[in-house]
């Protein structure tokens, strides 16, 4: 029944704990709120640091990226039909590839808006790339079956594509992709490769979503030569026609160091050349980098919520065992009449308020390793509950019970014990 | 009416020993500019298998005697001997040490731990000592059954009556077996007959050899003990037998 004298001590900690029901209850949530903020906000940050380096990671830590951006529209022009030319150029192009030290390779994309059909199933918002037989190489991107575009094909404008595994799946279910014929605006492309998914990053994310899981890529020369450079678009009522040499220039560099020279010769070169400022140069390494200072600051911040949260839930504690204290003075000088010193009284309040506070924490760890399930399944963020966290929550909850349990065990101890007697 | 077969059989035959001595004994509270002499140059040998009672109006000093006599006050002059150990000479462990081996309280209000059940009462004086719980439940449950509460070990306090509240207190002071036991006004808050069971207790505990030192201010309760100390102002007025 009674073993150890510190099972005793924490098993008669409970039971005056338990006297209190509702009061030890609420004194608990403020350690309880605090361990599970800890713990979930830890779980939603890791997520979200996760998420974007593996994002970044996808573009290649070696490339840099330059985009076509369209310039801001003048709101004043209110044509029916506008045609605009913007963005990277193939002399862009070459210059990248001719002149830059350190480019291993250069792949341009073009983005061809097109209706892609297969008999009677149609993708009428299909994104179809042109691109080189390098993009393979420069992207990482993995072949799901058949063969990635070829330079023979580029060359000879061969009419094949690649399909993205989503577009594979709607066309040809259950069926075999490979030597299949899809009409891709007016004309007819042999399938001769599936290219599996990627995940996609940034601004893009959004306005690609669909077309992520509908990507088609073509020879670029294959694409020019059917589809011309001109893009055209129908939005309620008004044309806009769109001039695009090139949407994309994949630049991968040799190494990790030179990354930053390329991207600052490349934004130098674009500057010149492109006064109104219709490019973007994305720098993957750079926005490594910048996702570690974000995460760094993500958690200096949530750092300092938890700590308030923390310490608040702390000097709740203080303050019932304070009372506690003060209500059970007579109870003190009973204990110390039979025998017991300073030490045990003392040892006796630490226990009551490491029982509160760890009890707070066990709670805060269900919670908050809660919180971040429902973040995942209703707010389709991705969260990750280290294995560490847990331990985290518990090792803080015990430091706050010792830590504000210390001055009022420190106080019932260095009562007089014939005063504490004579209390009412 | 209550059994009584616990292991003490101390004869009374047996030569007295002194166990708790005070020599010259004074404490003064200062109030501000004045002192008050609580005691006042006190000085009284208690035996071993003698039963005292100490009694006084109030503001005699009693109460100060009282703690005093428990080690949970010191005297300021003088000295206050417990089986040859001076505790003014001891430092707060060894005060606590001491009350846990050789003095048993007893209380007005009995003053059991209302969180406890009555066994775990009976053995808070072994928290605080390294014993075996094993032996240390054994003797809690005999001291129980003694006191004639074998059947409520599992009650809290606050289910008991005030008669078998007392019993709980005087099985938890007796749970260390110490040589003097320290009633103070223990049966102040008894009726007349719950007040004759106790006192029936401690006379049986003085047959065992226990030294009984009883505050009270009642002079039928007081009468009950060997020896009448009787306090006026801090000082002995008298010394009287009793009818123990």
């Amino acid at each position: 029944m009674l073993s150890s004298p510190f099972s005793r001590s924490v098993r008669l900690g409970v039971k005056s704990l338990f006297l209190h029901k509702l009061r030890s209850l609420l004194t608990t949530f403020g350690v309880l709120f605090g361990v599970s903020s800890v713990i979930s906000m830890l779980a939603i940050g890791e997520g979200a640091s996760e998420e974007a380096q593996e994002q970044i990671r996808q573009l290649g830590s070696q490339n840099v990226i330059l985009r076509s951006l369209k310039p801001e529209e003048d709101p004043t022009s209110s044509q029916t039909t506008s045609a605009t030319k913007y963005g990277l150029t193939w002399p862009d192009f070459e210059r990248v590839a001719g002149t830059f030290p350190g480019v291993e390779g250069v792949v341009p994309i073009r983005n061809f808006t097109q209706e892609v059909r297969f008999e009677d199933k149609v993708l009428s918002n299909a994104m179809t790339m042109g691109t080189t037989a390098e993009y393979q190489d420069v992207t990482g991107r993995i072949l799901h079956r058949g063969r990635f575009l070829g330079p023979i094909d580029d060359i000879k404008r061969n009419n094949v594509c690649v399909v993205g595994y989503e577009v594979a799946r709607y066309f040809f279910p259950g069926r075999e992709p490979l030597g299949q014929t899809i009409k891709i605006g007016p004309e007819y492309f042999e399938v001769i490769g599936v290219i599996l998914p990627r995940v996609p990053i940034g601004a893009s994310a959004t306005s690609n979503a669909a077309s992520v899981t509908v990507e088609i890529f073509i020879p670029i020369q294959t694409g020019i030569s059917w589809f011309g450079s001109m893009n055209v678009k129908m939005n309620s009522g008004s044309r806009n026609i769109e001039m695009v040499d090139l949407h994309e220039v994949i630049a991968s560099v040799k190494n990790a160091e030179t990354v930053a020279q390329v991207a600052a010769a490349s934004r130098t070169m674009l500057a010149r050349e492109h006064p109104q400022n219709d490019y973007e140069v994305i720098v993957p390494l750079e926005l490594l980098a910048r996702a570690e200072e974000t995460k760094r600051i993500f958690n200096i911040v949530l750092g300092c919520i938890a700590s308030i949260s923390l310490l608040v839930g702390g000097i709740g504690i203080m303050n019932v065992m304070l009372a506690t204290v003060n209500e059970r003075t007579r109870e003190i000088g009973i204990r110390r009449a039979l025998g017991a010193k300073r030490h045990h009284i003392m040892m006796q309040f630490l226990v009551e308020t490491v029982v509160l506070s760890v009890g707070g924490g066990i709670l805060g760890i269900g919670l908050g390793v809660l919180v971040p399930y429902l973040v995942e399944h209703y707010a389709d963020m991705r969260t990750i509950v280290t294995l560490q966290a847990p331990f985290l929550a518990f090792g803080i909850s015990v430091t706050i019970g010792l830590v504000f349990g210390l001055y009022p065990a420190w106080q019932a101890a260095n009562l007089d014990p014939v005063e504490a007697l004579r209390h009412e | 009416m209550i059994s009584l077969n616990l292991g003490i059989t101390q004869s009374k035959n047996k030569p007295l020993v002194v166990v708790a001595e005070l020599d010259d004994v004074a404490r003064i509270y200062k109030m501000g500019d004045t002192e008050v002499r609580a005691l006042d140059g006190v000085s009284v040998k208690f035996s071993s298998s003698e039963y005292w009672s100490i009694m006084g109006a109030s503001g005699s000093g009693k109460s100060t005697l009282l703690n005093i006599l428990g080690c949970i006050d010191t005297p300021t002059s003088g000295a206050y001997r417990v089986e040859g150990k001076d505790t003014k000479s001891l430092d707060d462990d060894s005060l606590s040490d001491l009350r846990g081996s050789s003095i048993g309280f007893i209380f007005q209000s009995f003053n059991l731990i209302p969180q406890l059940n009555v066994l775990e009462n009976i053995l808070v004086p072994t928290f605080y000592r390294n014993e075996e719980s094993e032996l240390s439940i054994a003797r809690a449950e005999e001291l129980a059954r003694r006191v004639g509460l074998e059947e409520r070990l599992l009650h809290r306090p606050t289910e008991l009556s005030g008669g078998q509240q007392q019993r709980v207190a005087i099985a938890r002071a007796l749970m260390n077996d110490p040589q003097i036991i320290l009633a103070d006004e223990a049966t102040g808050n008894l009726d007349s007959h719950t007040t004759e069971e106790i006192l029936e207790l401690f006379s049986e505990l003085h047959d065992e050899g226990k030294t009984i030192l009883l505050v009270t201010h009642e002079l039928d309760v007081g009468k009950r003990a060997q020896n009448i100390l009787t306090l006026r102002d801090g000082k002995i007025e008298s010394i009287t037998e009793g009818n123990g």
